[in-house]
């Protein structure tokens, strides 16, 4: 029997929610980390069981944490009674060691000024599609790190912040790699979204990176709207079938490429806004996008107070809002750019939280939505894991 | 021994509950306290201090015997009383919210 497993990150700990193939009924684990920010729990593709959790603390700093049990139990990697009686060499307490490779450098700060690179937590966990040890780590200030020993050490690929990193800028939420897609069909391919960077790919495993930015346009954001680097791409989404076409969520815009990130195409069309942050791939249908319209830059809820995610089974351009179960009116939360995903079940679940703390599902690709749960802490990150 | 308060998030971390102790083997300085404590919970590293600068974590202090020793630099030699077990050192997290 077929389950579905979804991992919530919030302002307050994470929260694991399950559900057998229907999705009707769905219970409740957590708070695990009580008290502490999760920025994102994600599951191991090859080894189910295996989680990853970037707990973060304004006190305390950056935790890594890792499950073998589908979240029942967790541990700090390279910390546990075991690993520290075994023979292994690897470095003890490291797991949640993120020291920038090399010379650290700059990046350009708010005022415009040049500012130090400093690491300050790890916005988004992406296991490998093969390796259940091997994890990538997307990082504020922005850059990427891999581990290869399941969590116990991290080092960085520098590559990608010397694709033109002095001139990255954070956000309002910060500069992070806060996106980072594996190609299913090639091992060496890996894109990253940051903000507010832009969007990069690797050709080679990580090692070189280049700005795949063409077509973008951010004209009350960069002096150059057409700029190379410095974008704020807010999320990229695929599907597995065919990852040189490339969905984007930017500041601004929703837009896609169908070679790999070369040029761009805005598809926002008919959405009442396209400013917004998740954006994701239905699971069986690959020209089936999911967005949630966000009033704007300044007001970060929902335009006219009603809750609606848009869909397009075209790849783009043709939108038709998404109602059904969601409020509409009097709705004033935001849906932060982690906090949206689908699972791989016939017909496609697709979830969603909200800064409200509600976790929204859809058990038929979006026509019909249902809270699992209304009164979690703001929500960081939503994440499903489809069992068989 | 040295006994350690740790903050209600960290001794979670550490897995302990209430008070921890620590053996220091030469001067019980504040740097020598905190290796030991690292050296007896892993976890602990990189949450009070530093993983490579060893600098104090901004939003974290240290207090003994009444005084606020965060500003001090590890070499310090912590108080008798701590020294011998009397009174423990406190590592807090800094006061927030209001």
């Amino acid at each position: 029997m077929s389950k579905a497993r979804v991992l919530v990150g919030t302002k307050k700990g994470a929260f694991i929610l399950t559900s057998d193939g229907k999705r009707k009924e769905w219970k409740v684990a957590g708070p695990h980390f009580a008290g502490w920010e999760i920025y994102h729990i994600k599951g191991s593709p090859a080894e189910p069981k295996r989680l990853y959790a970037s707990q973060t603390s304004g006190w305390f700093g950056q935790i890594i944490q890792r499950s073998d049990d589908g979240g029942k139990t967790w541990n700090t990697p390279g910390s546990s009674p075991e690993e520290l009686k075994s023979p292994e060499g690897f470095p003890k307490g490291e797991g949640n060691k993120f020291v920038y490779a090399g010379e650290v450098g700059t990046h350009k700060w708010y005022d415009g000024t040049q500012h130090p690179w400093e690491f300050k937590r790890v916005w988004h966990l992406e296991p490998s599609l093969s390796d259940p040890d091997t994890v990538y780590a997307g990082v504020e200030d922005a850059a990427i790190f891999k581990t290869t020993n399941g969590g116990k050490t991290w080092e960085e690929f520098p590559g990608l912040r010397q694709a033109k990193g002095h001139l990255w800028q954070p956000g309002a939420g910060g500069m992070a790699v806060h996106t980072i897609l594996l190609d299913p069909k090639n091992v060496n391919r890996i894109y990253v979204a940051i903000s507010a960077a832009g969007a990069f790919r690797s050709d080679d495993g990580g090692k070189t990176w280049k700005p795949i930015n063409r077509g973008l346009k951010s004209k009350y954001e960069l002096a150059d709207p057409d700029a190379e680097v410095g974008h704020c791409v807010h999320r990229i989404a695929l599907h597995p079938s065919r990852p040189e076409v490339v969905y984007m969520q930017k500041h601004w815009d929703v837009l896609r490429t169908d070679n790999a990130g070369e040029q761009w195409t805005e598809v926002s069309g008919n959405l009442p806004t396209d400013f917004g942050f998740p954006i994701e791939v239905h699971a069986h249908e690959p020209e089936t996008v999911f967005v949630v319209p966000i009033k704007s830059d300044s007001e970060h809820y929902p335009p006219e107070g009603k809750l609606r995610v848009y869909r397009s089974r075209s790849g783009g351009n043709d939108w038709e809002p998404l109602t059904r179960g969601l409020p509409q009116k009097d709705c004033y939360v935001n849906v932060l750019r982690d906090a949206m995903a689908v699972d791989s079940l016939d017909p496609c679940g697709v979830y969603f939280g909200t800064t409200g703390g509600q976790v929204y599902a859809s058990a038929n690709g979006g026509n019909l939505w249902h809270p699992i749960v209304r009164d979690l802490p703001a929500v960081y990150s939503v994440e499903v894991q489809t069992l068989r | 021994m040295i006994r350690v308060e740790l903050p209600y998030h960290l001794r979670h971390l550490a897995g302990v509950e209430g008070e921890v102790q620590v053996e220091v083997g030469g001067p019980v300085t504040l740097g020598a306290v905190l290796d030991a404590i690292e050296a007896c919970y892993p976890a602990l590293r990189g949450t009070i201090r530093d993983h490579t600068t060893l600098k104090r974590r901004p939003f974290v202090r240290f207090f003994a015997c009444k005084e606020d020793l965060s500003l001090e630099p590890p070499e310090t030699k912590l108080p008798e009383a701590v020294a011998n077990g009397e009174e423990p050192l406190l590592i807090v997290g800094a006061m927030a919210g209001g």
